[in-house]
């Protein structure tokens, strides 16, 4: 047992900072650090920037361009992307449809799409979750029906992020309506352009517009586009979200959230002196900085054990997303705290925001916002359900 | 960063696991609990035979040069079986404080008097407006000759009912909080004006009340005259050696209530079966998890050559154990029903061990505003 960062991980995160520093344009980094987002072009450019480095898909293969990186450095590189901050590769692609694509697709697939992935050439979303199929995402309706050489899929999908932007959808139908329902199930790329697809952008609580309804009416997808093998799209979804869990701590977000906390609280008036003299506030602050290296070393604990190739995905995977969404909806309630009621400020309908606001911009759409994480990628009861049924034999 | 253990740490918890499985079931806990000292002479010499009490000194000084993990590995099993013996009072709290304060010349007398089971020791250190301050020490040490004389009080001296011998803190200058001025004794428990009245704590083990009128001890008594630094350092030791403990025992309560979620049929069904306690058994499993990677990061600080980092790798680790025994401790409790209420049964035993840890050197609070105090716990990489 180790329980220290070797002299080689400390210079690695060195030469991240350094890289970040010299190539990611300050008016990003700055917005982000407010709660901000990246726009699609800014997304492009700083993911080009991050490929020609080789460095925007850490976790693929080599030979599809992968770093080789020990599990240890992988997490340390999210770590300094989040705390940074700088943007992340776009997950939906990098981090979801490629994995499936480069274990499952043919080879044809995997020259055709990585590349592309890894370039952001291509934006893709994803087509899981449905109007009747949230949590119980295997009772989805969505159909691809055969027709010679041609899926003809027809559904709805919905709560589909950043769908506005995107060029290719991964979608789940089902193939075979008689099969019972986790089987017949496939798991299908469908190009946004094709004919009889059409998407209604959905408008969340913080004003953003980040989440749409796609609707399906006749679309042909060729065959070609099918992964894998028919009816077996379950599978390569459960491997989709088991891979999707690993990635959820988000501690490093959380760190450079509870960091600006704290440069905020020297200045944010606390009635007569400072939020940070305020011995209530110290202490949930204390707290949740406590709460964000538990996470980490929990997070370490699966990072190390993965290295183990013992194949199994280690069951403390699923406390990641249960405690790194909740970590990060507590550390946006704190920032909420600090900001007191200039967070009422709706900042979107104010622009140019007044100056004495202009501190506490994002606090409020950012609380809001993240309310989605302990909703999404399998809502925390579920995470609780596997945990009770699949740890502990309940 | 590696998390496995190495071969020889396996074995560590392998054997102790074995003979703690073996020597220490729950009825023979309750026997030793109901016996005239409160705690077994033949379970400590076991401990002496499988080299547990000699494993936190340096081979130099006679011990078996066991580190951190070691003793995170041996108190875990520890907080698993509950065993009374004062392990802890000696070979860790008094032994690190030893191993930094003690000349080796004295290190090389009393270590292997230790490994060998023949040594009851115990930190006299706590006094009555001490709450959680560690240089809160009002008992004077004045020079008088050859001799020191003591004069003050200690509580809650763990381990103190049945010590052979006592370090003492005593205040040889400054004021009352002051960190400078704090001497260390070594003194014989039958020493002439020392007073001990022993009694029983909440969990079982036992600790005893010191008083000290004009008790006068040779000046080589004096181990240590600058005394704050080897506090402060064997209080982090302590801190994650009980945080380790207490995830043992939060280990074990998980596992006893699992297992009754499983047999204990209601309504015709198991009452694993219903959501509401899955649930439950799910966020007891969070909360031990999270105390465990917390416990690791407590023994990762101890390595740290800067004081303060430890302290507050100590301390962090401290918040979440005690709020993590205080959810575990009580949902077990909750989940078990009436039989957790018991003395006969072990659950309540685990709860009352994990409420003393709670609330022993520092509570959530305590942790909290000193934390607030000092340098961001994520000031570092």
């Amino acid at each position: 047992m180790d329980l220290r960062f070797t002299d080689e991980d400390i210079a690695f995160r060195r030469e991240l900072r350094e890289f970040f520093a010299a190539n990611l344009p300050e008016a990003l980094r700055r917005k982000l650090e407010q709660g901000g987002k990246a726009e699609k072009h800014e997304l492009v450019a700083w993911t080009r920037i991050l490929n020609a480095r080789g460095w925007a898909t850490p976790h693929w293969p080599v030979e599809w361009g992968g770093t080789g990186w020990s599990p240890v450095q992988q997490m340390i590189f999210r770590d300094e992307l989040q705390q940074f901050p700088a943007p992340e590769p776009l997950s939906f692609g990098v981090s979801m449809v490629a994995p499936v694509i480069f274990t499952f697709g043919s080879e044809a697939q995997k020259k055709r799409f990585l590349p592309r992935i890894a370039n952001l050439d291509d934006w893709w979303c994803q087509g899981f979750s449905e109007p009747g199929a949230g949590s119980d995402l295997a009772s989805l309706k969505t159909t691809a029906r055969r027709d010679g050489d041609f899926y003809i899929v027809n559904g709805q999908k919905t709560w589909t992020t950043l769908a506005q932007y995107a060029d290719w959808i991964f979608v789940l139908a089902r193939t075979d309506p008689s099969a019972k329902k986790q089987k017949g199930i496939s798991f299908l790329l469908i190009d946004m352009t094709t004919p009889g697809v059409t998407r209604r952008p959905i408008q969340l609580i913080d004003g953003s517009v980040e989440v749409n309804e796609i609707f399906f009416d006749d679309v042909r997808v060729p065959v070609e586009n099918l992964v894998g093998e028919e009816n077996k799209g379950w599978d390569y979804a459960k491997f989709l979200l088991a891979n999707e869990r690993n990635g959820q701590a988000r501690v490093g977000l959380s760190k450079a959230r509870l960091n600006r906390i704290r440069q905020l609280a020297a200045a944010a008036p606390g009635g007569g002196a400072p939020m940070r003299d305020n011995a209530a506030f110290r202490r949930k602050l204390a707290w949740l900085e406590i709460e964000a290296r538990a996470l980490e070393m929990t997070v370490l604990r699966v990072v190390c054990s993965e290295s183990d190739e013992h194949g199994q995905p280690n069951p403390l995977s699923s406390i990641l997303k249960l405690r790194g969404s909740e970590l990060q909806q507590a550390t946006t309630e704190l920032l909420m705290d600090v900001v007191g009621s200039f967070a009422l400020v709706d900042v979107a309908e104010a622009q140019p925001a007044p100056p004495d606001v202009e501190w506490a911009h994002g606090a409020a759409a950012t609380y809001f916002n993240l309310r989605k994480l302990s909703i999404y990628g399998g809502a925390n009861e579920i995470q609780r359900s596997i945990i009770a049924k699949s740890i502990l034999g309940l | 960063m590696n998390f496995d253990l190495s071969e020889e740490q396996r074995l560590l918890r392998d054997n102790v696991e074995r003979l703690l499985a073996k020597t220490y079931d729950f009825e023979t806990r309750r026997k030793i609990a109901a016996g005239p000292e409160g705690f077994s002479r033949a379970a400590w010499a076991r401990y002496a035979d499988m080299g547990l009490l000699g494993l936190p000194f340096a081979e130099e000084d006679g011990g078996f040069g066991g580190g951190p993990v070691e003793t995170m590995l041996v108190m875990e099993c520890f907080g698993r079986a509950l065993p009374l013996e004062p392990y802890f009072a000696t070979a860790i709290l008094s032994g690190a404080l030893l191993r930094r304060a003690a000349a080796a010349e004295l290190r090389a007398t009393l270590v292997p008097l230790i490994g060998e089971g023949k040594l009851l020791l115990a930190f006299a250190h706590y006094e009555a407006q001490s709450r959680y301050l560690l240089h809160s020490i009002a008992t004077t040490a004045r020079r008088e000759g050859d001799a020191y004389r003591i004069d003050g009080e200690k509580c809650l001296v763990l381990g103190g009912a049945e010590a052979d011998k006592f370090l003492i803190s005593a205040r040889l200058s400054g004021a009352t909080h002051s960190r400078d001025g704090i001497g260390l004794f070594l003194v014989d428990s039958s020493t002439p004006g020392l007073s001990r009245r022993s009694y029983r704590t909440q969990d079982g083990e036992r600790a005893a009340a010191l008083s000290f009128a004009a008790l006068s001890v040779p000046a080589s008594a004096l181990i240590c005259d600058d005394a704050a630094g080897a506090i402060d350092a064997a209080f982090d030791e302590a801190l994650a050696a009980l945080c380790a403990e207490a995830v043992g025992a939060m280990d074990e309560a998980l596992k006893l209530t699992v297992d009754y979620l499983k047999t204990r049929v209601q309504f015709r069904v198991p009452l694993g079966s219903f959501q509401a306690l899955q649930h439950r058994a799910a966020d007891i499993y969070v909360a031990l998890e999270q105390a465990r990677s917390m416990t690791l990061f407590a023994v990762m600080g101890l390595s740290e050559s800067d004081p303060h980092r430890r302290r507050t790798a100590a301390l962090a680790a401290k918040a979440r154990i005690n709020e993590s025994a205080l959810f575990v401790g009580e949902q077990a409790v909750q989940l078990h029903g009436g039989i957790g209420m018991t003395m006969e049964y072990k659950l309540g035993h685990l709860f009352k061990r994990l409420t003393t840890i709670r609330r022993l050197f520092a509570d959530t609070d305590h942790c909290l505003d000193q934390l607030a105090e000092s340098e961001s716990l994520l000031a570092a990489p």
